[in-house]
Order: C-alpha cells, then sequence, then structure tokens
C-alpha cells in the first residue's frame, strides 16, 4: 500500500506538527513515535501521563431486542450478566474455537453495547458479527468517532480536570457523559498495564480534545512504538502476533475471558475445543520469558529447551524499558511453561539463555477500588 | 571521514579503517538497545553483514563499508549501547578493520556529498 492509500486519522495533522515519525499500520498514517523517542516514551508513561491516537480500531454500536444475549452467540463471555456502567474483555471466535479478534464491549448507557475492535480486523470482524447475527441486532459502526488513550499513573489527575466524575471510577468501569461541550464515551481501562481511560469523542472535536490534554505539562503524546513495549511489559497479548485464529483462548492464557456459565453451558463457537483444552490441558500455551544473555529475541525466533530441541517460537519480543533487559512472550508445551524453566531462545543462529517467568512482567497498576 | 549510502562511516588511519554508523543512521534507528559487534579475526567483503544494532522497536543489519579483516570491536557497547546514540562518530564505534583495498575509502562520498545524499532523501 502506498502512503497516499493510508487513511488519516483526524488527529493526523496534529501527529505531524509534533514532529511524529508516520508509519502504515492498520491502513492507517499513524505516529509509531514522537520526538522524544520509544524509550523516553515508554517510561514518561509508566511516570506521568501519555496520550495515544487509536482511532484505527473499529467502535461500533450492537443494538437489538436483546443485544447481549445475542453478542454471546459469538463470544464466550457472561454478557448476558454485564452490568450497565461496566465494560468486559472477550474474543470473537470461529467455529474451531480460534480468535478472530480481542475486544473490549461496554454498557455505557442504554444504548445497546459499545464495543471496540482491532484496526486491522475491524471490517473483517464486523463482517462476521453481522453474517452471525443480523437481524437480531444491527450494527452501528461510529467511524466519525475518534478514540483517545490516556495512561499512567497521572491520567485520572489530569483527566479529572476536565471529566470530574472520572476519579470515582473503577478499572473496566464505562460510561457516557459531556466534556469539551461534546458527547464522550469512556472507560476506565487501556492496554499498557497502567491506570487510565479510554475517551471516544466526535472526529470533528478530537483535535481540539488531543490539544487541550496535551496543554497539561504532565501529558505527552506517545506512539505507537512505545504503545507496544508498554503492552509487552504488561503481559497483554497482541492480536495478529501473540493470538491468531489459530489459538484458543486457553491457549492464550486467556481462559478468564471463558465464563464459568458459559464452560458450563458449552453454548458458543468451538466450545467443545475449548471444554477440552480445559480438561485435559492444551498442546501449547503462551509464556512469558526473561532473555538472560544476548541480543532481544522478536516475533519468529525459536525456542529450544534445554537440550537444543526446538519446542516453539515467539510471538512478541523486544528490549523492556522499564526493566531494562529484554523480554518476550511465545508459545511452548505446557510441560516447559512453569516459572523458573531454563529455555533458550534462537537469534541469528545463536542461542540466548531464557528462563519462563510470570505475566505481567511489570506489575499492573489498575484501580479496582475507589 | 567517508560515508556509504547504508550511513556507515569510516575513518581511515593508515591501514585500519574504523567504522561505524552515522548520526543521521542512530537518530533513525532510536534508542540502541544493544550491539552485535562481529568477532575479531573475521574477514569481511566490502556489503556484507557486519553487525547489527536493536533498537526498542527492531534489529537492522549495519554493512561492512570496507573489506578486510577484523582487527578490533569495540567491546564498551556490550555495557554501554547508548553509546551509540551519544556519540555515534566517535565512542559509538562498531569495529576497526585492516582494510585490504585503500582505494574502497577514497570512493566513498565525503562529508559535502553525503550532507547532500541526505537531502534526497
Amino acid at each position: 500500500m502506498s502512503q497516499s492509500d493510508l487513511k488519516k486519522t483526524p488527529l493526523y495533522e496534529a501527529h505531524v506538527a509534533a514532529g511524529a515519525r508516520m508509519v502504515p499500520f492498520a491502513g492507517y498514517a499513524m505516529p509509531v513515535q514522537y520526538r522524544d523517542g520509544v524509550l523516553k516514551e515508554h517510561l514518561w508513561t509508566r511516570e506521568s501521563a501519555g496520550l495515544f491516537d487509536v482511532s484505527h480500531m473499529g467502535q461500533a454500536r450492537l443494538r437489538g431486542v436483546a443485544p447481549l444475549s445475542a453478542f454471546e452467540e459469538v463470544t464466550p463471555g457472561d454478557f448476558i450478566g454485564l452490568l450497565p456502567g461496566r465494560q468486559r474483555y472477550s474474543v470473537l471466535l470461529n467455529r474451531k474455537g480460534g480468535v478472530i479478534d480481542d475486544l473490549m464491549a461496554s454498557r455505557p448507557d442504554d444504548d445497546g453495547l459499545f464495543v471496540i475492535v482491532n484496526g486491522a480486523c475491524k471490517d473483517g470482524d464486523f463482517a462476521y458479527i453481522a453474517d452471525e447475527l443480523v437481524p437480531q441486532i444491527s450494527i452501528e459502526r461510529l467511524e466519525d468517532r475518534a478514540l483517545l488513550a490516556l495512561q499512567g499513573p497521572k491520567a485520572v489527575d489530569v483527566l479529572k480536570t476536565h471529566i470530574p466524575e472520572c476519579a470515582g471510577k473503577v478499572f473496566m468501569d464505562s460510561w457516557a457523559t459531556t466534556g469539551w461541550g461534546v458527547d464522550v464515551l469512556i472507560s476506565r481501562s487501556g492496554y499498557t498495564g497502567e491506570d487510565g481511560y479510554e475517551i471516544s469523542v466526535p472526529g470533528h472535536a478530537a483535535e481540539r480534545i488531543w490539544i487541550a490534554l496535551l496543554e497539561d505539562e504532565r501529558v505527552r503524546p506517545i506512539g505507537l512504538g512505545a504503545r507496544d513495549s508498554l503492552r509487552l511489559e504488561a503481559g497483554l497479548p497482541l492480536y495478529g502476533h501473540d493470538v491468531d485464529e489459530t489459538v484458543s483462548p486457553v491457549e492464550a492464557g486467556l481462559t478468564f475471558a471463558v465464563s464459568k456459565k458459559r464452560r458450563d453451558a458449552q453454548d458458543f463457537p468451538g466450545a467443545a475445543r475449548i471444554a477440552r483444552e480445559l480438561a485435559e490441558g492444551p498442546s501449547r500455551v503462551r509464556v512469558g520469558l526473561k532473555v538472560l544473555d544476548g541480543p532481544p529475541a522478536r516475533e519468529g525466533a525459536e525456542i529450544a529447551d534445554a537440550d537444543g530441541q526446538v519446542v516453539g517460537v515467539v510471538t512478541s519480543g523486544g528490549f523492556a524499558p522499564s526493566l531494562g533487559h529484554p523480554i518476550a512472550m511465545g508459545f511452548v508445551p505446557p510441560a516447559l511453561s512453569a516459572v523458573g524453566t531454563a529455555l533458550k531462545v534462537i537469534v541469528r543462529g545463536k542461542a540466548g539463555t531464557a528462563q519462563v517467568v510470570a505475566m505481567p512482567f511489570v506489575p499492573n497498576r489498575y484501580v479496582r477500588k475507589v | 571521514m567517508r560515508f556509504t549510502k547504508d550511513h556507515e562511516w569510516v575513518a581511515l588511519d593508515g591501514d585500519i579503517a574504523t567504522v561505524g554508523i552515522t548520526a543521521y543512521a542512530a537518530e533513525q534507528l532510536g534508542d540502541v538497545v544493544f550491539v552485535e559487534v562481529p568477532d575479531i579475526g573475521k574477514t569481511l567483503k566490502q556489503g556484507d553483514d557486519m553487525a547489527v544494532v536493536e533498537s526498542v522497536k527492531a534489529a537492522s543489519d549495519v554493512y561492512a563499508p570496507v573489506s578486510g579483516e577484523v582487527v578490533e570491536a569495540n567491546a564498551a557497547l556490550g555495557e554501554a549501547p547508548d553509546t551509540v546514540n551519544a556519540a555515534p562518530e566517535a565512542g559509538g564505534w562498531f569495529a576497526k578493520i585492516k582494510v585490504s583495498d585503500p582505494s574502497q575509502v577514497e570512493a566513498l562520498m565525503d562529508r559535502a556529498a553525503y550532507e547532500t545524499f541526505l537531502q534526497t532523501l
């Protein structure tokens, strides 16, 4: 795809003006970093507040007579039990129990279900949901809305100067409100492991809101490069890398997204495979690796056991700015997945030493109580 | 100092060429977190893979700007890879190569030509 075919978010001009390096991502021209660079942007988010443009992600409203129960036909989550004002992480499943995409679904108001999916998958996701669920539900894609993420320990103090009630919310709360003179949909969540918010705003107001948030000296703009290193440290899988249509939620370490009630009912796509994996264990599992010596092990690097036998592959990895050493995620057989297991990662033909460690690599700081 | 289109620099003292990556390359890579320098004694042809430099984002190959034998590698980059960002054309050097054909160095761009080349990117 040539640069001119790329779509632009409503914040494109603001990124360029801020010195961003723009790269193609999910069909959009997106900022991979600003003038500070990935390392400083990453550390700033962990110590203060980072502002991200994630408007490439797919936002939609699902409406109908009973949109919550309808949504259970394509996911393994307990959506019938999703309370107003709450958000849930879930996965779209295919009939083989593989993950089509991961997503956030919430009830910010009484207007059905508000869904946010990955940018690279959004057309396929909504086509699949439509195939399975229309006419039980209708899908309205909110392509005129932008999505901002404000992440970091100071996000709450920054945002409460604009949206006072945000300080009283907890992790995975979701609500509709008015801010900056327009309608906004907010959740207290994100994908960095930090406390923070994801804020859906009308596209025409996005640049004004972006600038208003950046006027606070605690906030700096953060690119996709640091977004990736932050989510890696947080142990969060990236769809298309750590999870794809062949991977089940059990293999991916996302069993928490398969609700107890739904496990018993086995009433979702691929339920038989998932029940079997829960009973007998999967053939591979996603683990976290600390690379003890040598270069970073990145996506595609082979994982070997202590004898040098290849047992798996790295699905994402890199240098962890908050830890000062390389980390990775990858799939290995369950017998080699226990914390402390010594493994090797093969980079450019040389075996580096690695060890299975618990994820998240950096403790998350979600606010579950206020 | 001479320069390649792949953004390596070469400084020739006698028949020993000190090589590294340019300030432009270091800026483009961003924060360097790991450098794999060549083994001493390795014989390189001009254009061969010589080293690997890794930023938070990605790994990039560095090519030998001249042919010859590696006589020294910058071991200090193991502990302080960020020297490549701080002093790319000084303390951030990668290797010293005993050149087999000094005319290869003369054929590379001088600084004025390299800076003109950067304007075209």
